[in-house]
C-alpha cells in the first residue's frame, strides 16, 4: 500500500527570478477564477427587466441571497458599498477552490498560503475600519484597555484573529483530504487482504483490485468535500462580515 | 553512524507518539460541539419557528469551537509529514 499525502506540487521552478515557483495551488486557483468569471459572464448576458431566461433568474437568486446575508449580518447601510460583491466573491472563490477537490484536483484551500493571504486581507480591512472609526490615537489606545498591563495580551488577541481564521479554513479542508486518503488506502489494503484469502487464481486476480475502496469513500467525500467546502466558505464570510462591521461601528 | 540511525529512530517514534498525544485535544471540541448542538435542539423543540437562525448560529459557534481541535490537528500533521526534528541528526 502506498499513500501519497503531500502538499502542493511545484510545476515550474525558475531560480533566476528569485526562486519563483509555480505551484499547483496557483494554477488551480487560476482555473477556478476563470470558471467563476465565465459563469458570471454567461449568467449576466442580455439581461432583461422582466427575467424570462433561467440563467438570469438563477443569477438574481444568488445576488438576492448575498444581499440578504450582508443585510442581516452587517446592516442595511452596507448594501450599497463594495463589501457586498467582496463577500460574494470571497464565498464563491472559497467554495470553488474547496470543491475543486471533487474533480481530483489539488484544493488550493488545503494550502495554508491561500487562506492565510485571504485572512491577512481581512485583517487589513478590520484594522483600516478600526482606524477609520476611532482615529489612529483611539486605535492605539484600544490596546491599553482596560488597563495598560493588558497590552501584550491585546496584541496577541489581535494577531490571533487572522491566524485562527486561516488555520480553521486550512485545517478543515486539509484534514478532509488527509482522512479521505487514509481511508482510501486502508480500504484498498483491506480488500487485498480479504480477497487474497480466496483460493487459486481467482483470489490472486481479485486481490489486486481494490473492490472495497469503491463506494464507501464517496459517502465520506460528500461530507468532507461537499458539505465542508460550503460550510467553511460560509463561516469565513460570516466571520469577515462580523469582524468588519464590529470594527467599523457607525462609521461606514 | 550507528548512533545517528538510533537517534533518528527515536525521533521518528517520539514524533508519532507526539502526534497521537496531540490529537487528545480533539476531545474538547467534541464535547463542546455536542453540548452546543444539544442546546440548539432543545431551543428548536421549544421554538420551531426560530429554526433558521438557530441552525446558522449553531454552525457558526461549532466552527469557532472547532479551532482548538484544529490547532492540535495541525501540530499532529506537522509532526507526521513535515517533521522539523528529523533534520537535526
Amino acid at each position: 500500500m502506498d499513500l501519497d499525502i503531500t502538499g502542493a506540487k511545484i510545476l515550474i521552478s525558475i531560480p533566476e527570478l528569485g526562486g519563483f515557483m509555480l505551484t499547483e495551488t496557483v494554477v488551480v486557483t487560476w482555473v477556478v477564477m476563470l470558471v467563476l468569471v465565465l459563469a458570471c459572464r454567461f449568467m449576466t448576458k442580455n439581461l432583461e427587466v422582466h427575467p424570462t431566461k433561467k440563467r438570469q433568474i438563477i443569477a438574481e437568486t444568488i445576488v438576492g441571497a448575498a444581499q440578504n446575508l450582508v443585510k442581516s449580518n452587517m446592516g442595511e447601510k452596507y448594501l450599497g458599498t463594495w463589501y457586498l460583491p467582496f463577500i460574494g466573491a470571497l464565498f464563491a472563490l472559497s467554495a470553488g477552490c474547496s470543491l475543486s477537490s471533487l474533480f481530483g484536483a489539488y484544493a488550493p484551500t488545503s494550502d495554508l498560503s491561500t487562506v492565510l493571504a485571504w485572512a491577512l486581507f481581512v485583517f487589513a480591512l478590520i484594522t483600516i475600519n478600526k482606524i477609520k472609526s476611532n482615529g489612529i490615537g483611539g486605535y492605539l489606545k484600544s490596546y491599553t484597555e482596560p488597563i495598560p498591563v493588558m497590552t501584550p495580551f491585546n496584541i496577541i488577541g489581535e494577531i490571533a484573529t487572522p491566524v485562527s481564521m486561516a488555520f480553521r479554513h486550512f485545517g478543515n479542508i486539509a484534514s478532509g483530504s488527509v482522512i479521505t486518503a487514509l481511508i482510501y488506502g486502508g480500504l484498498s489494503a483491506l480488500s487485498g487482504l480479504v480477497l487474497g484469502l480466496l483460493p487459486g487464481a481467482l483470489g490472486q486476480t481479485l486481490s489486486n483490485i481494490p473492490i472495497f475502496a469503491a463506494g464507501i469513500p464517496a459517502i465520506l467525500s460528500l461530507y468532507f468535500d461537499f458539505f465542508s467546502s460550503f460550510l467553511q466558505a460560509f463561516i469565513f464570510c460570516m466571520l469577515t462580515m462580523m469582524y468588519v462591521s464590529d470594527a467599523a461601528g457607525d462609521a461606514v | 553512524m550507528e548512533t545517528s540511525i538510533l537517534a533518528k529512530a527515536i525521533v521518528c517514534g517520539c514524533s508519532a507518539l507526539g502526534a497521537g498525544v496531540a490529537m487528545i485535544g480533539g476531545l474538547g471540541p467534541g464535547i463542546g460541539e455536542g453540548y452546543a448542538v444539544g442546546k440548539a435542539l432543545e431551543s428548536m423543540a421549544r421554538q420551531p419557528e426560530m429554526k433558521g437562525t438557530l441552525t446558522t448560529t449553531m454552525l457558526m459557534g461549532c466552527a469557532v469551537a472547532e479551532t482548538t481541535g484544529l490547532y492540535s490537528l495541525i501540530i499532529a500533521l506537522i509532526l507526521l509529514f513535515v517533521n522539523p526534528f528529523t533534520g537535526l541528526f
